[in-house]
């Protein structure tokens, strides 16, 4: 009795053991892969792009914004309109990472690191992109030279660097750990420059408990932080539309809230398809299942849900006794020179990927990857007529302007939603893709829970099989057994 | 009303400066909006702490009084501040403007304003030219700029719009760094040489009256004044450029170059302190009577913006919800 126990929880380490050995070869694969030549021509291909948009902002720098063929018709342009996009998808990583962490979801371990990094670059990303759209960025230290604080566009930038640096830490300490168990595994294969770099930012980490207990509290702190955090520069991006202006459609009080969904909604797309791409890339197909995809697609669709709800909201009074100039917006946008792109946006960003995760012949991962890959350019493209269609009216004589873009605006677009893809690629060359630490604790935490119901089951049935052994005897107690034999099921 | 404001301002030289504050000393009993939004009212605020410090009084205080006294006077200032900041900008304008101006011992600043008399205006352009080639600007950057619009009954008129020179400017707020800024003369006037060109003021500006300076700009050859805000000359490329009513002028008693070229008269450039307004054509009017005899309007009242433009409609047009 006591020897089979014995080999059968020494089966189940050496068991464990494998199993851990094997998470903690897939969480480094990406720097121990040798990349292929799939992978080399994507990269270059992201740089060229990068460095294309880069090229484009040094002419614009040059030459001044004439480059862009900017009229005063349209004063903003697709510059603000990456901006919000890219600013706003990294609302995701913070949700998945955040929430699920808040509400214990166990599920969520597998995903954090990834939807970390991506909310970690795509803020980076973000935030540079609003630096091709100031006429004079080499004056942009005056934000906090000479801040006007009662410009929405300095908490706009406050709320940003706060967001940033916020999600960076966010991002960092859950990885402490993850790095001296990147080195561990790794060894001399690291590499000197990956070696020296663990060792500065793992800080002298030894897995200690009271390590643990530090790091614990203060990840959980900065999970209940970032969620109000990620709200605030949301919604004061929708704040520097509605405060500044009096146009028609920006001065809306649902613009704040309509961002937040907006950047929620994008967000979780964003992280689906990067989780898809680094699945498929370094087959974590083990770590990162397809169930994972269809909970992501449920999280997904209320924000789909109420950002077409708060969109009708936003719209129907306008539309229906809407003022001369709110009217006139949204008939450009309903039927106007607009249309056409509006109604790919609602069908394509809003309506087809409700449709995917309602359907449950089309809840499954490709489809869900569609859905997401649908989402990301339609909900640019709504960003787009959000900032140009208002701007390009002329509040004095309620005519329409003229919006034109040239090879510069389109190139730094580019190159800006290009270096997302590229730096989430290089930064996992870098740090483990896999949570290895959260996800051990995660397996450890349910193995002792099990353990835990094995114990009770055997106390149980050891009760049953007393009381069954006092039944025989014809005494009374059908009741407990009863209750017990329930319980055992 | 729209004669009224003019007259307010007219007389916002001594004997309004004077009336201010004797307006508020009668306390009024019971605390009201109006008390609180005047933080800084000496008679007010010690009302205030009288009926906050007499609440108190009945418990045990711990507290020095000089403590107590302090406190209730942080949080009175505090909640006075809070009432400042709610308060309806438009509503609070003239006083904030009082507040704002420095008391000087001398003769009261000129408070510029411009009336434009549509009577007259035939719609020639004359005054967008002489701007454009007086500031040496680019063909597309019209800073006083002339709409052709219709009027209820079918028929066309002609409306010269230039900075409107707000006393509440949207611009001003929204600037992040700045860079717009407002005079004691009520000139807004911007800093190219701080400007980001972000172009949030153009999107705050309801009369569309600011431009990005994105051409080349042509060739500036040495000018009468020297550079400044009230002489942006050459425009600073990449920043944003408006109308400045030629505000390095109007001290030497120069006339802007858009009233200078208007043969028919249309365009007055004057001073609320001295109610006095003159034309191109050496026409010279009470801005107080004036306004008042010919229904004058300003543009999008509704907004608050204060505007220091005057209209004189003329052939009915309904100015007010215009656009």
């Amino acid at each position: 009795m006591d020897l089979t126990i014995d080999r059968s929880s020494q089966m189940d380490r050496s068991l464990r053991d494998g199993a851990r050995r094997e998470l903690r070869e897939a969480a480094v694969r990406p720097m121990l892969q040798k990349p292929g030549p799939g992978y080399r021509l994507l990269v270059v291909a992201l740089g060229a792009v990068v460095a294309l948009g880069l090229v484009a902002f040094v002419d614009q720098c040059v030459k001044g914004l004439s480059v862009d063929d900017y009229s005063n018709a349209a004063f903003w342009d697709v510059n603000i309109s990456n901006f919000i996009t890219i600013v706003g998808v990294a609302y995701g990583g913070a949700v998945i990472s955040a929430v699920l962490r808040l509400t214990g979801a166990g599920w969520r371990a597998p995903l954090t690191r990834i939807a970390e990094g991506v909310s970690v670059v795509a803020v980076l990303v973000g935030g540079a992109c609003i630096i091709p759209s100031l006429g004079r960025p080499e004056r942009i230290w005056e934000f906090f030279t000479r801040p006007n604080f009662s410009s929405p566009l300095i908490w706009d930038a406050l709320a940003i660097a706060t967001y940033g640096f916020a999600s960076v830490v966010f991002f960092y300490l859950p990885l402490i750990p993850d790095l001296v168990v990147a080195k561990q595994t790794m060894g001399d294969r690291a590499g000197r420059l990956r070696t020296a770099l663990w060792r500065a930012l793992s800080r002298g980490w030894e897995g200690s408990p009271a390590q643990h207990r530090l790091l614990g509290r203060m990840t959980g702190f900065l999970a209940i932080l970032i969620i109000p955090l990620a709200v605030t520069v949301h919604s004061v991006l929708g704040w520097a539309f509605a405060i500044t202006s009096f146009r028609p459609w920006w001065s809306e009080e649902l613009w704040a809230p309509l961002f937040v969904i907006a950047a929620l909604y994008s967000g979780i797309a964003l992280v689906i398809l990067s989780l898809a791409a680094l699945r498929h890339t370094y087959h974590l197909q083990n770590y990162i299942t397809d169930r994972h995809f269809k909970l992501l697609g449920f999280i997904l669709a209320p924000f789909g849900a109420t950002y077409l709800y708060m969109s009708v909201a936003d719209f129907l009074p306008g539309a229906y006794h809407g003022e001369p100039g709110t009217a006139a917006v949204f008939r450009q946008l309903f039927v106007g020179a607009y249309a056409p792109w509006f109604w790919i946006f609602v069908v394509g960003g809003i309506i087809v990927p409700l449709l995917i995760i309602a359907l449950p012949q089309t809840r499954r991962v490709g489809w869900i990857v569609f859905a997401a890959a649908l989402i990301l350019p339609t909900f640019w493209l709504n960003r787009v007529l959000m900032v140009i269609v208002p701007a390009t009216y002329d509040m004095m004589n309620a005519t329409f302007g003229v919006y034109s873009w040239t090879w510069v605006n389109a190139s730094i677009t580019a190159g800006a939603m290009a270096a997302v893809p590229l730096l989430i690629l290089l930064l996992f060359r870098f740090v483990p893709i896999l949570s290895v630490t959260e996800i051990e604790q995660l397996e450890a935490e349910q193995l002792e829970t099990e353990q835990l119901k094995a114990a009770r089951l055997e106390a149980v049935q050891l009760e049953i099989a007393q009381l069954e052994a006092v039944q025989l005897d014809g005494s009374e107690g059908r009741v407990p057994l009863g209750a017990l034999q329930e319980e055992v099921r | 009303m729209d004669g009224n404001e003019p007259e307010n301002e007219m007389a916002g030289g001594e004997a309004e400066k004077d009336a201010a504050p004797s307006f508020s000393v009668p306390a009024p009993s019971t605390p009201s909006l109006a008390s609180l939004g005047g933080g800084q009212n000496p008679p007010n605020g010690e009302d205030r702490r009288q009926a906050v410090e007499s609440g108190a009084a009945a418990k045990p205080r711990p507290i020095s009084r000089r403590k107590l006294l302090e406190a209730i006077g942080a949080v009175g200032i505090g909640v006075g501040l809070g009432f400042r900041v709610l308060e309806d900008p438009s509503a609070a304008s003239p006083a904030r403007q009082r507040a704002a101006a420095p008391r000087s011992t001398k003769d009261p600043l000129p408070q510029w304003t411009m009336i434009f008399d549509l009577r007259y205006c035939d719609g020639c352009k004359a005054c967008t030219a002489a701007c454009q080639s007086a500031h040496y600007l680019p063909k597309d950057t019209e800073w006083i700029k002339v709409y052709t619009l219709t009027s209820a009954d079918g028929g066309t008129y002609h409306l010269p719009k230039p900075c409107m020179m707000c006393e509440d400017p949207p611009c001003q707020a929204v600037c992040p760094v700045g860079a717009t800024f407002r005079t004691d003369e009520g000139m807004v006037l911007i800093d190219q040489n701080v400007c980001i060109g972000c172009r949030t003021c153009m999107a705050a500006c309801p009369y569309e009256s600011r431009y990005l300076n994105t051409s080349p700009m042509p060739e500036v050859p040495r000018q009468p004044f020297p550079t400044s805000p009230e002489w942006p000359v050459p425009q600073v490329v990449d920043t944003v450029g408006k109308c400045i009513w030629c505000a390095a002028r109007l001290p030497s008693g120069m006339l802007p170059e858009c009233a200078t070229s208007c043969q028919m008269g249309v365009i007055y450039i004057g001073d609320l302190t001295t109610d006095v307004a003159v034309n191109g054509q050496g026409n010279v009017i009470t801005i107080s009577e004036f306004l008042r005899d010919n229904d004058a309007v300003r543009l999008k009242e509704e907004l608050g913006t204060n505007p220091r433009v005057y209209y004189i409609p003329g052939h009915g047009q309904d100015l007010s919800g215009w656009a």
